[in-house]
């Protein structure tokens, strides 16, 4: 007699189920984050050195670098900026989806030291001197964009101002610099088309305020530039790019699509090897195998966890790994069915027996993974993740959703007697 | 089933087989080496991609003309040769990358990618992934020499050091290049050879308690049974696993080709080293732990 309610259960549970991926999954697609590998964008690996002579790169001068790196960020407009500490002395900046990445790139690393000098390249005002977040740009009477910055103390504007008108005629310019480097002067650039310094008014009275502006030539994406970098605030320390890599956007989605494609192939023939091999069971298993695979979309979601292209391979990885609880599970209910038991206690002969077999197998994977975890850097965390939450998925999905799927249908009591369900052939069974 | 192979009385075979391409390998890996990519040694490398074919020389002379002359004429790929890589031996200059990409991005239309690495990275990420794979196995030892036995965590673990050496030595013969995703696809080998091992050796653990050990063969008969028992569902696994990896080569990115590769690779020496070598190590030295204990030398041999 076959108990129609837990058919119905069965059929009911499934429709939950697809109701409630159909209609989430493609909410919870559209919020993963890609990694720039899929949709373009560019990672650099700085090494941090010392800004000043004798400045010392601990803790705390990293962790103020990726503020201003942060900071940097920001004036760029990126969503998910990844801002890391590596190691004792390295940053690793991951900015997926910027659109123009040689000016991403040119706005990181620049140190940001404004500095004021006179013509003898003597310092005569720094960034230090600079009132945070007071930059901004205006236009001067040609309607040319400007940069006007606020200083924190204008009598020592007025000084500087002093000084230098003092130095008379020809020798009365102010020159403004931006990342001055040892060895730059202004009398060798002074006569160049295109000098390294920003500009060099002269000055002919004592200016005592606390607004300046520079005029240097800008268009008003430079000016806007130089007004949001000098607001981020000069970058405590000197950064070198020891690693970078840049994806075009096109590369990115080019991967995306192609891994995805390959991922559909994969799982679809796992699904139909599954189907055929195992029959109903088989079902139980694409059934349970779905869910798994909208399991990790959600968890990933849920951890705001950034997806890569390694990211993805693991994903379909799984979906193989998952795969083999399942063939544990009923290649061991054959096998109690082979010896010529009910279908109901092969049924739970198999889940017994083979569950000791799975939860060894994948905790010993979770250890090697967790490992991995630990100890890896970037690519191989990431994957790592995705393995350790695949192993997890997998056990959820493969031995509990397993058990509750087919222990409906095996106790509907449909399956009695009907081993060429699971795959067995009459043949096969030895009388016990 | 119809299938009978003994494997145990074969296993000296496997382990001759094992000896040389180990042998082999050390050879290949002392007089080739490996094929490291750039993210092993300092240089550069681009991709560029245009809407319609490109000429490499065209490519080449681009690029020398802004004094980007790469090394050796970029290598066309793709369909209709839509695709080129470029490499240079120098670490490019965030100025010079700037120009590169202006200058394909004008005459290409699509922004390349562009990668420059310095041999740091990569010789530590591959020390870091070593040192991991090594706690990760004294890891391994402990907990399966707390669940199993000792003699099957070592088992294991050699199993897994062989599977990971493989794809090394493999590599290394074909000389495919070896990137950054190489590491990972080691990692999943080392994980996915340790949970293969394992399904077998639960297997041996069930059936010695049902059996009472005599002798040599009976220990041999267990080992058999306990193969022939996890046969189908090791053979469907890595199937299963296997079509997953094929998929990623054959229509997957460009970028993690080599990635799935060494899965293949490894996929097809992890089945076989659970069976043919972890399972056969066990017994050779249980037998040896047997005839110990039995103090009758002559009783043991088969």
């Amino acid at each position: 007699m076959v108990k129609k309610n837990r058919i119905a259960t069965f059929i009911l549970i499934l429709a939950a189920f697809a109701v409630l991926i159909g209609f989430t999954t493609p909410q919870i697609v559209k919020n993963i984050k890609l990694g720039l590998d899929l949709q373009g964008g560019f990672e650099v690996l700085y090494q941090v050195k010392p800004a000043k002579k004798g400045q010392k790169i601990d803790n705390d001068v990293l962790k103020s670098a990726v503020q201003a790196l942060d900071r940097r960020v920001n004036v760029l407009g990126v969503s998910e900026p990844n801002i890391t500490i590596e190691g004792k002395d390295r940053i690793r900046v991951q900015l997926a989806g910027v659109k123009d990445q040689n000016n991403a790139r040119k706005l990181l690393s620049t140190k940001a030291q404004l500095t004021f000098r006179d013509v003898n390249d003597k310092v005569l005002l720094d960034g230090s001197d600079l009132k945070g977040g007071g930059s901004k740009v205006t236009y001067n009477q040609q309607n040319q964009p400007i940069v006007q910055l606020t200083l924190k103390d204008g009598d020592k504007f007025g000084e500087v101002t002093k000084k230098v008108m003092n130095m008379g005629p020809g020798q009365n310019q102010l020159v403004i610099w931006l990342d001055y480097e040892k060895g730059d002067s202004y009398k060798a650039e002074a006569g160049k088309k295109d000098p390294k310094f920003i500009s060099a008014p002269s000055v002919n009275s004592v200016l005592d305020q606390k607004q300046v502006v520079i005029e240097g030539r800008f268009t008003q994406e430079e000016a806007q530039n130089l007004a949001d970098i000098l607001n981020a605030g000069a970058l405590p320390v000197k950064l070198k790019e020891v690693y970078s890599t840049s994806v075009g956007a096109k590369f990115g989605e080019q991967a995306l699509h192609d891994t995805i494609y390959a991922g559909f192939i994969g799982v679809a023939i796992i699904f139909l090897f599954m189907l055929l091999y195992y029959r109903i069971p088989g079902l139980v298993a694409v059934i349970t195998l779905s869910i798994y695979i909208y399991l990790i979309l959600l968890i990933f979601d849920w951890m705001n966890g950034v997806l890569t292209l390694p990211g993805i391979a693991a994903l379909i990885l799984g979906v193989g790994m998952a795969v083999d609880a399942n063939i544990i599970t009923y290649e061991r209910i054959k096998e109690e069915l082979r010896s010529g038991k009910s279908v109901m206690s092969a049924f739970k002969a198999g889940n017994r027996r083979s569950f000791t077999t799975i939860f060894d197998a994948n905790i010993t994977t979770i250890l090697a993974a967790g490992v991995l975890f630990a100890y890896g850097t970037s690519s191989v965390k990431g994957f790592a993740l995705v393995l350790i939450i695949s192993v997890l998925a997998s056990f959820i999905t493969a031995v509990y959703g397993s058990r509750v799927f087919l222990g409906l249908l095996v106790k509907s009591r449909w399956l009695d007697k009907k081993p060429g369900y699971f795959g067995v052939k009459e043949s096969e069974i030895s009388e016990l | 089933m119809s299938f009978n192979y003994d494997f145990v009385k074969h296993r000296k075979i496997f382990f001759i087989f094992s000896s040389i391409i180990t042998v082999l390998g050390i050879v290949s890996l002392l007089v080739f080496g490996l094929n490291l990519g750039i993210d092993y040694e300092s240089g550069s490398k681009a991709e560029v991609q245009a809407k319609t074919s490109i000429n490499a020389e065209d490519l080449s002379d681009t690029l020398n003309s802004v004094g980007l002359k790469p090394e050796e004429i970029p290598v066309l790929a793709g369909q209709n040769n839509q695709r080129a890589s470029v490499a240079y031996n120098k670490v490019l200059s965030k100025d010079e990358i700037a120009k590169f990409k202006t200058t394909i991005k004008d005459k290409y239309g699509t922004e390349p990618s562009v990668s420059t690495v310095s041999p740091v990275v990569g010789r530590e990420l591959a020390r870091n992934a070593l040192i991991s794979v090594l706690i990760a196995s004294v890891g391994i030892i402990i907990y399966v020499g707390l669940r199993f036995e000792f003699l099957m965590a070592l088992a294991a673990i050699i199993a897994l050091l062989h599977d990971a050496f493989m794809i090394i030595a493999v590599f290394s013969f074909l000389r495919l290049e070896v990137d950054l995703t190489f590491i990972a696809a080691v990692l999943t080998i080392v994980g996915y050879s340790i949970n293969d091992t394992i399904v077998t050796f639960d297997r041996i653990r069930e059936n010695m308690k049902k059996t009472r050990i005599k002798n040599k063969d009976v220990l041999a008969g267990v080992v058999h049974d306990s193969i022939k028992q996890t046969l189908t569902r090791s053979i469907n696994t890595v199937l299963t696993v296997l079509v997953a990896a094929v998929a990623l080569w054959i229509f997957g990115s460009e970028s993690i080709r080599n990635f799935s590769i060494a899965l293949f690779i490894g996929l097809m020496f992890g089945m076989y080293s659970s069976i043919c070598i972890a399972s056969q190590l066990w017994f050779v030295w249980k037998a040896k732990q047997l005839k110990k204990r039995n103090f009758k030398p002559a009783d043991s041999q088969a």
